[in-house]
């Protein structure tokens, strides 16, 4: 890409800006001394330095996948990437006050101690590979909710968190999933308590900082029995001209009864590959949702799971993509039914613009155990531009014939006549397909906190300027 | 000078052959006129390239609206100059709620914010006159809607967005006698010095609720006659055919 498109692009790219930040640290390669030296700094138990380089083998002997979106440059580029830079700024800390000035202008650029005030019931903010803020409102606390760093999850909550971690993506999960386990760096720690309602969303938000830098947070959330939660990420980053590289795993325990929900609005440039392994395992009569909206990145892979185990289990993955120029968004979801009377839907709505391509990937799979599970699937792809691309993988493993199971999918274009009917009405060209567009995505847009719609909403207008006529 | 929406000698092609072939036509404000005519005599037509469908390809002319010649203007241009289109067959746009794109709407037409309030006397008014439910302004625009409830729809944001020229394209299309006269109401409603409209329709039957000031008949692209409302019961007792003659003897002299 050459510097003029990269500026012309960086132009409709809110969040390109970097900061100058000198890193107090900053480890580059793959290599077990880099893993070493990333434990040592977070003063770690042995039994997690073991795990970490027990999984850089596992990542080393996985091979590339061959499927999907070419990860061929990615691959060349692995042994050139920082994998760990601390910021200069101390952990965790519980005020805006204590977070340097130039790293906390960016989140107020952001946006996030205002939504902290104002819709939020905790926030973690991660910068680069360390978490420089986390804080959670006192009443929560009081009633036992836990909303912490993982590292402080590790130092503080050993047992709980020894006894959950990696039980739901072990590092053999995927080969991404094996090198997150590796180099793992901030991500949150939850743990809401048997019976208590955490009615506003905790949010953690990630920025990157430094060129060339890949970064692995690590999120486990314990949703303890009849408890409920609402967790929401954000991702931003600056743009450059290298690749930058984000791997997260998220792992979500939903208990008896519990219910969760796990949002994410990623807006990456588009020079980010953004791979990341998110499964909950729900338990008896527990409810998950995933509601995945991604934006931005060169590539994303990413499939949101969800396991129902228990008996009555339910879930539903709700998912956006938008893939302009240059993007390739494999995204999509996966349901596996392991017990009696659970069910689940996916709906997945994908725009593809320019030369933009998005693909639905997903899999479900009904175990022969799960009598009379239900599952529907949606999912929708709209193209905006003749070049722009789609693709649907949909598989589906059914071993009871019990469960009812439904799937659709359709492909539209965004259409001359519509466009020319609402600009009957006065309303400009790229407003009226910014306006198809967030009515393409509306049965999912819905489900999002107000806010957070808005931002969504805004993203699309942004997208849409200049892409039709 | 008189506010007017005027049509001077249009010629359009589309695929390279000609379907209007020099429309000469003056709609003054203040005054409804029909414009009938036999299927394929480029009535749509007509409407669909004074309101700026980029399908059509304009060979020569004018349609200036209130002086000003607005066939180089984008379909918003022109419809935030006070022009409105009233669809044949309204398209479909799912996830979008009538009340949100109508606000939008309004907005762009006036270039102002339109405070809620005032958004919603102007809503409740037309929903009234078009004896409708207000549950209809949370449902997505046309989705799912009968060609009936799809022409009230139009009517609709007629009446809320207040144009200075509408063009009505066989809004009696699909309509039983009920919903005509609701939809008929509507119309009336906007009647006034300051507006002005074309109605296209095959028929008779709706003038007798929308009561033309003026006539005028198209057949092969051209209006080959205008008269008073009384043109239209002609038309309706004797069929298009002896107009057809009748030009064809003027054309052959």
């Amino acid at each position: 890409m050459s510097e003029t498109e990269l500026k012309h692009i960086s132009e409709d790219y809110q969040w390109g800006f970097a900061d100058e930040v000198e890193p107090e640290v900053k480890l580059k390669g793959l290599t077990p001394e880099v893993v070493r030296a990333i434990s040592e700094i977070k003063g770690e138990p042995d039994w997690l330095l073991e795990f970490r380089l027990k999984a850089l083998e596992t990542y080393f002997e996985k091979p590339w996948p061959r499927w999907g979106p070419d990860l061929a440059e990615l691959e060349r580029q692995m042994d050139d990437f920082y994998y760990y830079v601390k910021p200069p700024a101390r952990e965790n800390a519980r005020s805006w006050d204590e977070v340097p000035e130039e790293i906390r202008r960016t989140y107020e650029k952001l946006g996030i101690p205002e939504a902290e005030q104002k819709v939020l019931a905790g926030v973690g903010a991660q910068y680069d590979s360390e978490m420089v803020y986390h804080s959670i409102k006192e009443e929560l606390e009081k009633q036992g909710v836990i909303f912490k760093s993982i590292e402080d999850g590790v130092r503080e909550h050993e047992d709980l968190f020894r006894e959950y971690f990696a039980k739901v993506v072990p590092p053999t999960d995927n080969k991404f999933a094996a090198l997150n386990s590796a180099l793992f760096s901030g991500g949150s720690f939850v743990y809401v308590p048997p019976g208590v309602e955490v009615e506003v969303p905790l949010q953690a938000y990630f920025r990157v900082n430094t060129e060339g830098f890949g970064q692995f947070e690590r999120t486990l959330i314990i949703v303890d029995e009849g408890a409920k939660v609402h967790y929401i990420e954000g991702c931003t980053a600056p743009i450059y001209t290298t690749e930058a590289l984000h791997t997260g795993v998220i792992e979500i325990i939903v208990r008896k009864g519990a219910e969760s929900r796990y949002t994410t609005i990623q807006n990456w440039p588009i020079n980010m590959y953004n791979l990341v392994t998110q499964r909950a395992l729900v338990e008896e009569g527990g409810y998950h949702m995933w509601l995945d909206g991604n934006l931005g990145s060169k590539v994303t892979m990413k499939y949101p799971s969800s396991v129902l185990r228990g008996p009555g289990a339910r879930s539903e993955i709700l998912s956006i993509a938008f893939a302009g120029d240059g993007q390739h968004l494999d995204t999509g979801a996966k349901l596996i039914f392991a017990a009696p009377e659970t069910s689940g839907s996916i709906v997945s709505k994908s725009i593809s613009k320019g030369e933009g391509r998005s693909s639905y990937r997903g899999l479900v799979k009904v175990l022969s155990r799960a009598d009379r599970a239900r599952v529907n699937v949606e999912c929708d792809a709209l193209l905006v531009n003749e070049n722009s691309k789609t693709d649907t993988y949909p598989y589906m493993e059914i071993a009871n014939e019990t469960a009812s199971v439904g799937h659709e999918a359709t492909v539209s274009r965004l259409a001359d006549d519509q466009i020319f009917y609402l600009t009957t009405r006065g309303i400009p060209e790229d407003e009226a397909a910014a306006l198809i567009v967030r009515g393409f995505i509306e049965p999912v847009a819905k489900e999002l906190p107000l806010e957070f719609a808005v931002e969504l909403n805004r993203l699309i207008e942004l997208e849409m300027e200049g892409s039709v006529g | 000078m008189t506010k007017m929406l005027e049509i001077r000698d249009l010629w359009i092609n589309v695929d390279g052959r000609p379907i209007l072939k020099g429309v000469n036509l003056t709609i003054p404000r203040g005054e409804v006129h029909a414009l009938m005519g036999p299927n394929g005599a480029g009535k749509s037509t007509l409407g669909k390239v004074i309101a700026g469908d980029p399908s059509y390809q304009v060979v020569k002319g004018e349609v200036l609206l209130d002086g000003e010649n607005i066939l180089g203007l984008e379909p918003d241009e022109r419809a935030r100059k006070g022009l409105f289109l009233a669809f044949q067959y309204p398209v479909e746009v799912p996830g979008v709620t009538i009340a949100n794109f109508l606000r939008l709407a309004l907005q762009a037409r006036f270039g102002r914010e339109v405070p809620l309030t005032e958004f919603y006397a102007k809503l409740q008014r037309a929903v009234e006159v078009l004896e409708w439910d207000e549950a209809y302004l949370t449902r997505y625009l046309n989705e799912g809607f009968s060609g009936g409830e799809k022409k009230r729809n139009e009517i609709l944001q007629l009446m809320v967005l207040e144009p200075a020229y509408a063009i009505l394209d066989e809004t009696d299309s699909g309509l039983d006698i009920d919903a005509l006269k609701i939809v008929a109401g509507g119309v009336n409603a906007m009647r006034g010095p300051d507006f002005g409209a074309l109605v296209i329709t095959h028929y008779q039957r709706l003038l007798g609720y929308i009561v033309p000031d003026v006539v005028h008949v198209m057949m092969d692209g051209r209006i080959v006659k205008t008269g008073g409302r009384e043109l239209a019961l002609e038309l309706e007792e004797r069929g298009y055919d002896w107009l057809g003659e009748e030009v064809g003897a003027q054309e052959a002299t």
